[in-house]
C-alpha cells in the first residue's frame, strides 16, 4: 500500500470490516429472539403482544437453515479474511496477489501456446510469411503493438517509418528486422549547420539534396551546395543513397520521412533530429518476434516457397 | 417456558403490552426460528394433476432433448459463451444483440403478469422448475417409500435394513438424476455429444464439471429437500405476485358458505336434513398440499395454486355423493357475490388483462418483426487513433480506418465497402471483403482526398457496408481528418 503515506487507512479498512462481522454476528444473536410473557401461549402463532386492543405481532418463525446460512457467511468472511489480502494492507496467508494471478495466466496461456510457437520457430521468417496461420497471428500482435505508431495498415506517418515500402533505414533482411524489434533502433541526426556554413550554405545544401531525388529545386543553389555536402557525406554517403550500417536516410528517394521541400531540409540540418524506436524485447516473447519479423517482412517481399 | 391453555391465552390477547412490566421475571425469550417440519404431500388425482404431469413432460422433453438437436452440421441450441456466439436454431446471435435478450426478459414478464392476474400462480403450480422437479422427485419417492403414511412410518421407524435400503435407493436415483440434468444444463453451453464423451471418460474441464456438479447439487438439494421452503422463503416471485391479484383473479378457493360447518358424519345422513356443510372434515385437503397449509382458511401467501387440493376435495364430494368443487378454481368476488361461472368468466375481459395482452401482444410482433428484419451482420468502425492523417506521394490525403465486420449468417460472405461525405472520397484498399461464416474480421482500409480538396478540419462521413447478394447494408459513422 504504497499509495499512502501511512497506514491509517489499512487500519481503518480493516477494523470496519472485523466490527462489521462481531456486529452481524451480535445482531443476528440478539434479533433471533423475544420476548414474551412466561405466561403466554406461543401455540396461537403470535408473541402475545397486542397494541391498540387488537394489533396482535405475529411470530412466523423463519426455518432455522436460514439462520445457518447467515452463520456460513459470516464464517466464510473469516476464512476469506484470514487467507486472502481482504483486511487492509494485510497480505493474506495465501499470499494471492492480482498481479500473481495475471502472471500466472500468462504463464498458462504461453505454455498453451507453445507447440504453436514451437511450429512457427521452426520455420524461417521467409517461410513463415507464408503462412496464413503465423500470419494471423502476426497480424494481432501487429494491430496489438505496432499499429500504435506504424499505423493499423503499416505505412506510418510522419516520423515513423512506412514499412511497406521496401525502403529500410537500418536494414529490411529478416535479420535486421528482428534486431531492430528486439533491441530497437535510435536514428540520430545531429545539427549540422555550423559544420555546413552559413545560412546561405545551409539553403544551397537543401537544394542541392532536392536535387538528388530528383525533385523540384533551383538547379543554381544546388550546384553551389553540393561542394558543402562534404559534412553529409560522412553519414549519408557521397552519393547521398544513405547508410543502413548508421541508419542514415537514403536522400536520393523521394521517401521523406520527416518532411519534404527546402523549410523541412533546412529545418532539419539546422536542428538535426532524434528518432526512437523502443526495443520490444522485454514486452514480447522471442517467439512473438519471430513471428511479427516475418509479419513485417511479407509487407515488402513475397514469401519463400516452402 | 410455560404453555397455559388456550382460555388463558385468549384472555390475554387484548391486554395491551404496556400493561406488563418490561423486564419483569414473567418473561421468556421464545426464539424466531424453528426447525422447518417436514410435509409429507399424499398423491392425487384429478384434472389438475393430470395438467400438472402434462406440464412436467412438455417442460421436460424439450429441456432435456434440446441440446441433443443438430441444426446443420452443428448443435441446434448452443450458447457458446467461449467465443461469444449464441445459436438458437437458424439464428446466430452476438453480444450485441442483448437487446434480443431483454425483449425476452420482458416479454416472460409480462406473461407472468398477465397469467397472474388471470389466474394466480399458474407459473408456480404447474410450470416452475422448483415444482417440475419436486413433483419428480416426490414421484420417485413416493415409488420407493410408498404414499404419506408409510413416508412418515418410515421416517419414525428406528433404523433397520429396510430403512437404510429403501433410503439408499432413492438417494441413489435422485443422484442420478439431479446429475442427469445437470450435464444437460451444461450442454446448453458446451457442445453435448463432446461434453458426454468427456463425462465418460472422466476428461471433463474443471468448470464444466463445477458446473455440472454445482447445478446437480442445487437440483438434488431443492426438489429432494428445500422443496415449498424455496417457494416459502427464497422465492422473490412468489412475495410480489399478490401485487397482481385482483378480486376477479382465478385463485384456489374454499367455498365456506356451502362447506360449513363442518363436521364428519355417515354417507347415510341427509345432506339436507343435518346441519352441517358439505365439508366432511376428512383433512385430505390439508395432506395433499405440497406446501402443507390448510385451504379452508382461505387465500394464503403460501398457496402455490397447483390444485391438488381441489382435485382431493372432488373425489371426496364424489364418494359422500355431494356436488363436486366445495373446492375449486374461483375469484373472490364469485365466491362473495355467488356469481355462476359465466357470471365469472364475463369478468376477465376486463381492463387490467386487455391491458397487458395488449402490451403483450405489441411486444411479442415487435420482437418478431425485429428478428427477421435484423441485418445478418454487424461493423464496427475504428480510426487509427495515432496517425490522423497523412500526405501521401501521389499528392492524396490518407486517413486509415479498421472495419470489424462480424458475420452472423452461416455462410461466407463478401461484403462491399464504399465510403462517402466528401467530395472525391473513395476507399483505396479493397472494397470487397469476404468473412467466414459466424466468424469476425478486422480488416485495414484506407480511404483518400486529393490533397487542398478539402477544409482543413474533421469531416463527418459515413461507411456503407453491403452484403453482396443479399438487399442487407449497414451504415456506420466515422470522420475524415484533414490537417492544417
Amino acid at each position: 500500500m504504497s499509495d499512502f503515506t501511512s497506514n491509517f487507512w489499512s487500519v481503518f479498512v480493516a477494523a470496519i470490516s472485523i466490527i462489521g462481522i462481531l456486529y452481524c454476528a451480535f445482531l443476528l444473536w440478539f434479533s433471533a429472539k423475544v420476548k414474551v410473557a412466561a405466561t403466554h401461549d406461543t401455540d396461537d402463532g403470535t408473541t402475545g403482544h397486542v397494541w391498540d386492543g387488537d394489533l396482535r405481532e405475529m411470530n412466523n418463525p423463519l426455518p432455522r437453515w436460514w439462520l445457518w446460512l447467515f452463520i456460513i457467511t459470516m464464517v466464510f468472511a473469516v476464512v476469506y479474511g484470514v487467507a486472502y489480502p481482504g483486511l487492509g494492507s494485510y497480505a493474506g496467508k495465501l499470499g494471492w496477489t492480482s498481479t500473481g494471478q495475471y502472471e500466472a495466466e500468462v504463464a498458462k496461456a504461453n505454455q498453451e501456446l507453445e507447440p504453436l510457437y514451437a511450429s512457427f520457430n521452426a520455420q524461417t521468417p521467409e517461410q513463415l510469411a507464408g503462412d496464413p496461420k503465423a500470419m494471423a497471428v502476426g497480424e494481432r500482435l501487429f494491430m496489438n503493438n505496432c499499429a500504435q505508431c506504424h499505423g493499423s495498415d503499416a505505412r506510418g506517418s510522419k516520423g515513423f517509418p512506412n514499412l511497406t515500402d521496401g525502403d529500410w533505414l537500418h536494414g529490411g533482411t529478416s535479420d535486421k528486422i528482428k534486431e531492430t524489434i528486439t533491441k530497437g533502433r535510435i536514428g540520430q541526426m545531429p545539427p549540422m549547420a555550423a559544420a555546413v556554413g552559413s545560412p546561405e550554405d545551409i539553403r544551397n545544401v537543401s537544394h542541392y539534396v532536392l536535387s538528388l531525388s530528383g525533385s523540384p529545386h533551383d538547379s543554381l543553389r544546388a550546384s553551389l551546395g553540393k561542394a558543402k555536402f562534404g559534412a553529409c557525406a560522412a553519414c549519408h554517403g557521397a552519393d547521398g543513397k544513405g547508410m543502413q550500417a548508421v541508419g542514415s536516410a537514403n536522400l536520393t528517394d523521394k521517401i521523406w520521412l520527416h518532411g519534404w521541400g527546402e523549410e523541412a531540409i533546412t529545418g532539419m540540418i539546422n536542428n538535426g533530429k532524434v528518432n526512437q524506436m523502443p526495443a520490444q524485447e522485454g514486452r514480447l516473447t522471442e517467439s512473438q518476434i519471430h513471428v511479427l519479423t516475418a509479419y513485417v517482412w511479407g509487407f515488402s517481399n513475397k514469401p519463400a516457397a516452402k | 417456558m410455560i404453555l397455559n391453555s388456550a382460555d388463558d391465552a385468549k384472555q390475554r390477547k387484548t391486554i395491551p403490552i404496556v400493561a406488563e412490566p418490561a423486564g419483569s421475571d414473567d418473561e421468556a425469550m421464545v426464539s424466531l426460528y424453528a426447525a422447518a417440519k417436514k410435509i409429507y404431500p399424499r398423491s392425487v388425482e384429478g384434472v389438475f394433476a393430470y395438467w400438472r404431469w402434462i406440464f412436467v413432460f412438455a417442460t421436460q422433453i424439450v429441456f432435456y432433448g434440446l441440446p441433443w438437436l443438430d441444426w446443420g452440421a452443428r448443435q441446434a441450441v448452443l450458447f457458446d459463451l467461449a467465443s461469444r456466439r449464441f445459436y438458437i436454431f437458424g439464428l446466430v446471435l452476438y453480444p450485441q444483440d442483448f437487446i434480443y435478450l431483454t425483449g425476452l426478459l420482458v416479454i416472460s414478464a409480462l406473461a407472468l403478469f398477465l397469467f397472474t392476474a388471470v389466474a394466480g400462480r399458474l407459473w408456480c403450480g404447474f410450470a416452475c422448475p422448483q415444482t417440475v422437479y419436486s413433483e419428480i422427485f416426490l414421484w420417485i419417492e413416493r415409488k420407493v417409500e410408498g404414499d404419506r403414511s408409510a413416508r412418515m412410518r418410515l421416517d419414525d421407524a428406528d433404523f433397520s435394513l429396510e430403512k437404510l435400503v429403501k433410503k439408499w435407493y432413492k438417494h441413489t436415483i435422485w443422484i442420478f438424476f439431479s446429475i442427469w440434468t445437470g450435464f444437460t444444463f451444461v450442454g446448453y453451453f458446451t457442445p453435448i455429444r463432446e461434453l458426454a464423451m468427456e463425462f465418460f471418460l472422466t476428461r471433463m474441464g474443471p468448470w464444466e464439471l463445477f458446473w455440472v456438479f454445482f447445478y446437480a447439487f442445487a437440483t438434488y438439494g431443492n426438489a429432494g429437500f428445500m422443496r415449498e421452503q424455496v417457494c416459502k422463503y427464497m422465492c422473490p416471485y412468489a412475495r410480489f405476485q399478490s401485487a397482481m391479484f385482483d378480486h376477479d383473479t382465478l385463485i384456489v378457493t374454499y367455498d365456506a358458505a356451502r362447506g360449513e360447518p363442518r363436521g364428519p358424519r355417515s354417507k347415510k345422513v341427509e345432506l339436507a336434513s343435518s346441519n352441517l356443510g358439505a365439508c366432511v372434515d376428512c383433512t385430505l385437503c390439508v395432506q395433499v398440499c405440497p406446501t402443507g397449509i390448510d385451504i379452508r382458511n382461505g387465500l394464503q401467501y403460501e398457496c402455490i395454486g397447483c390444485g391438488a387440493c381441489a382435485d382431493v376435495c372432488d373425489t371426496v364430494m364424489d364418494k359422500m355423493g355431494y356436488a363436486r368443487g366445495l373446492v375449486r378454481f374461483s375469484t373472490q368476488n364469485a365466491m362473495e357475490n355467488k356469481w355462476t361461472p359465466r357470471e365469472m368468466w364475463q369478468r376477465l375481459m376486463r381492463p387490467r388483462i386487455q391491458i397487458y395482452t395488449m402490451i403483450l401482444g405489441a411486444i411479442v410482433i415487435a420482437l418478431l418483426v425485429s428478428l427477421s428484419l435484423r441485418t445478418p451482420f454487424k461493423v464496427d468502425v475504428v480510426r487509427d487513433r495515432s496517425t490522423l492523417s497523412r500526405i501521401t506521394e501521389y499528392g492524396t490525403l490518407e486517413n486509415v480506418y479498421r472495419l470489424q465486420i462480424m458475420n452472423a449468417a452461416e455462410h461466407a460472405q463478401t461484403y462491399r465497402l464504399l465510403v462517402r461525405g466528401l467530395p472525391q472520397l473513395k476507399i483505396t484498399t479493397d472494397t470487397e471483403v469476404m468473412v467466414d461464416p459466424a466468424q469476425a474480421r478486422w480488416v485495414v482500409l484506407r480511404a483518400d482526398v486529393p490533397y487542398g480538396s478539402a477544409e482543413p478540419g474533421s469531416h463527418k462521413i459515413q461507411f456503407e457496408i453491403q452484403a453482396i447478394g443479399s438487399d442487407h447494408f449497414v451504415v456506420e459513422k466515422s470522420v475524415f481528418i484533414v490537417p492544417r
